[in-house]
């Protein structure tokens, strides 16, 4: 039997009524093994004006480069005090801000290497089906040897790239349509 | 290691386009350069597993959640969440929000004229069973009014999110109720071209779930993408 999916549909203004108990300020704990950053920016759309109903949906690797779910098989060790995921608002400027701790390198397909990232959803009023994207850091040696990162124009692919601010803080924009910053956003 | 199979690609004019100039909302926020093809990795056939340690007794009775009853037409809705092979998808979380039996959004910013009910908040969780059942008690929602053109109005509708085994199964969407005339004038309903994928979206009168003098029963099944049969390639 094969059916087809049924069809996306905008999370729409509303969505805080269903979904902030799931919201995340913080995805590791003061247990969780690896290096602790925080990324903070701004969803904006296709005039720079804000967003100010969006929702981000974060999901990555531990530290060792080990997901938590059962599909991951590499012989790596879960982190106890880390499950990947975390639901992220934004506030009234469109803004958000989340810690997490930087991710280990997981394989890609072909037996290549992926550099460490965070896989981004995108929800919104106006968003008939949620954007999918990565957020990659700037400076890691294995960005220049990522496949995903390969297969994106060169000159789009600093919209992935977060750059660390003076605080150590990374700066990470949504741009949802633009002439020149439009984050890149896959085709999943 | 050989690499793991991806997900099917969705079957063309079943799934939006993020343009749909008909609901405004999508003019400015859109992508307006091509996206890029995401060939599907260990990132991306994982996801967050959440589970029925996170659900609370009532979460599943949107009319329990307060002292009171809530206003309005008691439903009952249940369905099966199968993958796109057919298969059920068990223990996996289904999340509701939903409009008042007046039409109205306990939610700062909807300032519809209508009135809020002190005994309904239209939040709702479950998790899907051995057989990828699900099933929630709620109110009938009303029908409500929005800014996307002259005298546009929503046909009652719940809000869904479900997670699936991975990232590429995430699915939000919305259930609609059968005979609802406004269906026809919706931009939302209306945005895709495949007339069967937009009437899976409305649920179905189920008599044998409807409990005599308490509740009326609705069916509303949903798929949610299904891994390839093999790896791409080796
Ligand atoms: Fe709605």
């Amino acid at each position: 039997m094969t059916l087809n999916a049924t069809t996306s549909h905008t999370v729409g203004p509303y969505y805080h009524i269903g979904l902030t108990w799931l919201n995340r300020e913080d995805l590791a704990n003061a247990g969780t093994l690896g290096e602790r950053v925080a990324i903070t920016g701004q969803v904006v759309d296709g005039n720079g004006d804000v967003v100010n109903d969006a929702m981000l949906e974060v999901w990555q690797a531990n530290a060792a480069g080990k997901y938590d779910h059962p599909e991951d098989d590499q012989d790596k060790a879960l982190d106890p005090n880390f499950e990947g995921f975390g639901r992220v608002p934004v506030d009234g400027e469109g803004r958000f801000r989340f810690s997490t701790i930087k991710p280990g390198s997981v394989p890609g397909l072909k037996g290549t290497t992926q550099a460490p990232h965070l896989v981004v959803l995108v929800f919104a009023r106006g968003l008939v089906k949620h954007l999918l994207t990565r957020i990659y850091f700037d400076g890691e040696a294995a960005n220049g040897d990522d496949p995903l990162l390969a297969c994106v124009p060169a000159e789009r692919r600093r919209t992935l790239v977060a750059k660390a601010d003076a605080a150590g803080v990374y700066q990470w924009n949504v741009v949802l349509q633009g002439t020149d910053e439009e984050t890149v956003f896959f085709d999943y | 290691m050989s690499d793991k199979p991806g997900y099917r690609r969705p079957q063309a004019g079943t799934q939006p386009d993020y343009l749909h100039p008909a609901y405004q909302s999508t003019n400015l926020r859109s992508p307006s350069k091509p996206l890029v093809f995401l060939p599907h990795s260990l990132s991306e056939i994982t996801g967050p597993t959440i589970g029925a340690e996170r659900i609370a007794e009532h979460d599943n009775d949107l009319t329990a959640q307060h002292d009171g009853e809530p206003q309005g037409e008691r439903i009952i809705i249940h369905g099966r969440v199968l993958d796109e092979n057919g298969l059920p998808v068990p223990g996996i979380l289904v999340e509701i929000w939903q409009a008042n039996a007046a039409g109205r959004y306990n939610h700062k910013r909807d300032l519809h004229d209508a009135p809020l009910d002190p005994n309904f908040t239209g939040t709702g969780r479950t998790v899907t069973d051995a057989d990828g059942w699900y099933q929630f008690q709620t109110i009938k929602p009303g029908a409500y009014p929005w800014g996307n053109h002259h005298n546009a109005w929503r046909p009652a509708h719940i809000h869904f999110s479900l997670f699936g085994p991975s990232v590429l199964t995430r699915l939000v969407t919305q259930m609609y109720f059968p005979g609802d005339p406004l269906l026809a004038y919706d931009p939302i309903y209306n945005c895709v071209p495949d007339t069967s994928a937009k009437e899976r979206l409305i649920a179905s009168f189920d008599l044998e779930k409807t409990v005599p003098h308490y509740a009326l029963g609705y069916r509303w099944d949903i798929v949610l993408r299904g891994r390839d049969a093999t790896p791409m390639e080796k």
